[in-house]
């Protein structure tokens, strides 16, 4: 039980905040997603670090 | 947003997740959605699965962001025409300021996105896009010119080629014949709408060639389009997302679409009055199998290719 009774605002969005929740959980799914693609396809190659050539 | 602006919206009036998602235009999103599919899977050059769906989505997120975009700027417009007043803005439930922040922001995410998913051409033209019908169209030619639904079919045009840049990285003859394809196609078939239904786009103030030049006029508009788009349509055969298939959906199609428009031009209203539209209705029904029957044969002849059974 929470300590503070809830704002009626809070329940009057419950709804927008829940559906912004889960467009942000995609959002990080599909970075996450892509990311792992790119860096396992045949194409990816690593960049090269710097200071590598003795510099 | 501050305490201020819930405040003083009355409660009913409160912006729900879906007044947002209202704001994309889930129906024009689903053409947009259907035809970049189609050119994405067209294109010579394989793409990972996953980078395919991410490239779609952010396609059909800057097409909504557009859209989101368009409500902004025509809320005056939606206000006042009956089909649209029930959108967010006019309703009360988004503010316009809301509506604008919304669309810039996801304009620009879905093109920086697709731009870092897939290659910066296609990000491009999806920015390419969506300033057309934002700025070209809504703002600037819409409420000029009767000709403002040609203009506003190019932007509904582009997502083939995007598909296609997505996977390949180029324009190409191909592509932009699917994009021929739906820019010529939106004239004929929203003016026949035109004919038969009665728009309130007069009392918001927006030209339309039905009232600017009359209904003859706009008959002989649709004629001469659907010549113009069955010549590339059948052009669009020759080149290498052709094939059998298609050519047969399009030559059969093509015939029915020239038939109805010839049928159209030849008509006058009181032909048309006395049996209440029934060319016009018949042609515009027409032209909704037209175009998906047209991507739809080009999406069969890419899967014949992929399992090597092309005829």
């Amino acid at each position: 039980m929470s300590l503070t009774k809830q704002h009626e605002l809070h329940a009057r969005r419950k709804g927008r905040n829940v559906g912004l929740g889960l467009t942000l959980a995609a959002f990080v799914a599909i970075i996450m997603g892509l990311t792992v693609v790119k860096v396992t396809s045949p194409e990816f190659r690593m960049p090269a670090a710097e200071g590598a050539n003795g510099n | 947003m501050s305490d201020a602006s819930f405040e003083s919206k009355p409660i009913e009036n409160e912006a729900q997740f879906g007044d947002f998602f209202a704001l994309l235009k889930p129906r024009v999103m689903t053409l947009v959605v259907f035809t970049a599919f189609v050119g994405l899977l067209a294109a010579p050059t394989p793409i990972h699965p996953f980078v395919g769906f991410c490239a779609i989505l952010f396609i059909a997120i800057g097409g909504g962001a557009s859209g989101a975009l368009n409500m902004w700027y025509d809320s005056d417009i939606d206000a006042v025409m009956k089909r649209t007043k029930g959108r967010p803005i006019p309703s009360g439930r988004v503010t316009r300021q809301e509506a604008f922040a919304f669309g810039l922001t996801l304009s620009v995410f879905a093109c920086v996105f697709l731009g870092l998913a897939t290659n910066w051409l296609a990000g491009g033209l999806l920015a390419f896009t969506i300033f057309f019908y934002v700025v070209i169209y809504t703002m600037w030619l819409k409420r000029l010119t009767p000709q403002n639904i040609v203009i506003g079919g190019a932007a509904g045009a582009f997502p083939p080629m995007i598909g296609w840049a997505a996977a390949t990285g180029e324009i190409s003859m191909a592509s932009t014949l699917m994009f021929c394809l739906t820019f010529m196609w939106t004239p004929p078939h929203f003016w026949a709408l035109c004919l038969f239904m009665r728009s309130d786009y007069d009392d918001a103030g927006v030209p339309m060639l039905t009232v600017t030049h009359g209904r003859p006029a706009t008959r002989r508009h649709i004629l001469g389009y659907t010549v113009m788009l069955a010549t590339l349509a059948i052009a669009l055969g020759f080149t290498q997302v052709g094939g059998w298939v298609y050519l047969s959906v399009a030559l059969v199609l093509n015939a029915l679409f020239l038939k109805g428009a010839y049928d159209i031009y030849r008509r006058d209203e009181a032909m048309s009055e006395a049996d209440n539209f029934a060319v016009e209705r018949k042609f515009f029904k027409l032209s909704l199998l037209y175009l998906f029957a047209h991507f739809g044969a080009i999406l069969i002849e890419a899967g014949l290719d992929k399992f090597g059974a092309s005829l």
